[in-house]
């Protein structure tokens, strides 16, 4: 039977160069991989020689006086990560459920292009009807001296990372097998008791997945950062910091590499930063698609 | 309180929950439509701007988006659909195959802006390319390959095995089978993720800031060593950078980026749904 199904013993010139050529092509995803981080490693290693680890570490990003401290960047980072994370996580996943689970078809058809629909709108034009209309609204319902905060910024990215996070967690909510609910509701669950208690468990590495390359997309954003934050580099732990302007890594890239020369410490300390952030998107996605393998091992052993 | 009535509160909350998702995304389109209109005309399209960028059009930025568009294109669609080809026909499950896999995933997950940095440092400076379109679209092309490779194994993943085995019991090779059995049949869903990886490139900012993109530049580029103007990047130094810019023309700028890359979803969708409802299998 196999030798019937096989292709020909003997292949011909063509059949050996496209085998050969389709091949090559996918070891360039894995050059690239190396490509990059051996290009960030060249113009960033430099900085850890040219500016000591002390005032790289420090609290002041001031590179006109060559204060270099990456931590109020990293900080910018983080608050506007995790205040996204925490507007986007719950609302994405009840979005999640609420298509999976309990809209009809048609609404079903409806709401997903919709919402990728905010996979397509470009960040700067997001960025934009941040600064024009949100940065306003914010400034006047909370009564801030300015809109442009920390705050606006994890409001534009949790929409940023919605269309992620609904889209992979009603996969998985949907790869759950049909018997599974139809036993809950057999044993007399409601909907709703079912939806919390078997489906949502059922999907729960998928969800993290969601929720994980959600957060990974929100780190990356750049440029509706840049334009809603306000750009203050500064460390401040109280919660009112939330509504007062950041500055994040990215944005810090963004902004001052047009203006740095080639070559310059300001220059290589700028590609650091791109080594701290590549580090940071790389270990998030590593650990999101060990969670995408784990479930469908577990996936595996349960339907075998 | 029943365990009825709280699913009610319950389901309650979750279509409430989604009206607040929705409305914002009509609110954004439907602000940025309505206030932009007024400023399109054909001076607005098809002339250069005037007054450091106060007044006049966008035709020049128009234009270098255009190119930097087909530029990605000519670059990721080969290799991403070469990729995905090793991937969904040739590639066996090991440790290679899984490697190829989880680079994919990381190009994926990089941020622009680091995408942007590499481009500067291995297209503009080492292979001195220079701020150009060629480094630009270099860097860009890069950036769509996951997008291109994820949709188009999809695509070809899809057409039935059976279809193999028939080509191969006919005597054909492999790669005839793949030439003209897979490909011909996965083409639909190819062209549906070629047009949305490209959708992403022609609206980025970051990865182009340092690798193309040219404040203000009034002339066409007249080779793919030139710099150029850029939509997203021409909205982003109008918004931010230009003092007492009218804010009409702003609107008008971000309503072209808009309609440019939202047509680009439109099609790949309508190609989607009329294939799939064409589909023989």
């Amino acid at each position: 039977m196999d030798t019937f199904l096989a292709p020909r013993k003997r292949p011909s010139f063509t059949e050996f160069a496209a085998e050969r050529l389709v091949k090559a092509s996918g070891i360039m995803a894995i050059v690239f991989v190396f490509l990059i981080f051996a290009f960030l490693l060249r113009e960033g290693v430099p900085a850890f020689g040219e500016v000591k680890l002390d005032n790289l570490f420090s609290t002041r990003w001031y590179p006109i006086e060559d204060y270099f401290g990456m931590w109020p960047l990293i900080f910018g980072s983080l608050v506007v990560t995790i205040g996204a994370a925490i507007i986007a996580m719950p609302i994405g996943l009840l979005t999640a459920i609420f298509i999976a689970e309990i809209a009809p078809r048609w609404l079903r058809e409806i709401l997903k292009p919709l919402i990728e629909i905010v996979a397509g709108i470009p960040s700067v034009v997001l960025g934009f009807f941040g600064i024009v209309i949100l940065a306003a609204v914010v400034r006047e319902t909370l009564n801030l001296p300015t809109g442009l905060t920390a705050f606006t910024g994890s409001l534009i990215l949790a929409y940023m990372a919605l269309p992620t996070i609904v889209s992979v967690a009603e996969d998985a909510l949907d790869a759950v097998p049909r018997s599974y609910r139809e036993a809950a509701l057999a044993l007399g669950a409601t909907k709703w008791q079912t939806i919390w208690m078997v489906t949502v468990k059922a999907a729960r590495s998928g969800i993290l997945t969601a929720m994980m390359l959600g957060i990974g997309r929100a780190i990356g954003e750049t440029m509706a950062v840049l334009m809603v934050t306000g750009n203050a580099g500064r460390i401040d732990w109280s919660p009112q910091s939330l509504f007062m302007p950041v500055r994040t890594m990215t944005a810090t890239i963004a902004a001052e590499m047009g203006e740095v020369a080639q070559g310059s410490t300001h220059f290589h300390v700028l590609f650091a930063i791109g080594i701290v952030l590549f580090a940071i998107t790389f270990l998030v996605n590593l650990a999101a698609s060990f969670a995408i393998f784990r479930q469908s091992k577990r996936s595996a052993r349960l339907l075998s | 309180m029943s365990r009825f009535a709280i699913q009610r509160l319950g389901i309650a909350a979750l279509v409430l929950v989604t009206i607040a998702v929705i409305v914002p995304i009509i609110l954004v389109v439907g602000v940025i439509v309505v206030q932009g209109l007024p400023a399109i005309n054909l001076e607005f399209l098809l002339t250069a701007p005037r007054d450091g960028m106060r007044a006049g059009g966008i035709w020049p930025a128009i234009v270098g988006t255009f190119w930097l568009t087909i530029g990605t294109a000519i670059f990721s669609v080969p290799l991403g659909v070469a990729i995905a080809i090793y991937l969904s026909e040739y590639a066996r499950d090991n440790a290679f195959t899984r490697t190829i896999r989880l680079a994919i995933i990381n190009l994926a997950g990089i941020p622009s802006v680091v995408y942007g940095l590499f481009g500067l440092g291995l297209f503009v400076l080492a292979l001195g390319f220079g701020s150009s379109i060629l480094a630009g679209s270099l860097t860009l092309s890069i950036m769509t390959l996951p997008v291109i490779i994820s949709t188009s194994e999809e695509a070809l993943r899809s057409v039935p095995q059976s279809f193999r085995t028939v080509s191969i019991s006919l005597g054909g090779t492999q790669w005839q089978t793949i030439r003209k059995v897979v490909l011909p049949n996965a083409l639909p869903g190819i062209i549906t993720g070629v047009i949305l990886g490209l959708e992403r490139a022609a609206g980025e900012t970051a990865p182009i800031l340092f690798t193309v993109a040219a404040f203000y530049l009034p002339t066409l580029p007249n080779s793919i060593f030139d710099k150029t103007m850029a939509l997203p990047y021409h909205l982003f130094v109008i918004s931010t950078q230009v003092p007492g810019m009218p804010l009409q023309l702003q609107f008008g700028t971000a309503l072209v980026l808009l309609v440019f890359v939202l047509s680009m979803t439109l099609v790949a969708t309508i190609i989607r749904s009329y294939y799939r409802r064409k589909r023989v299998w």
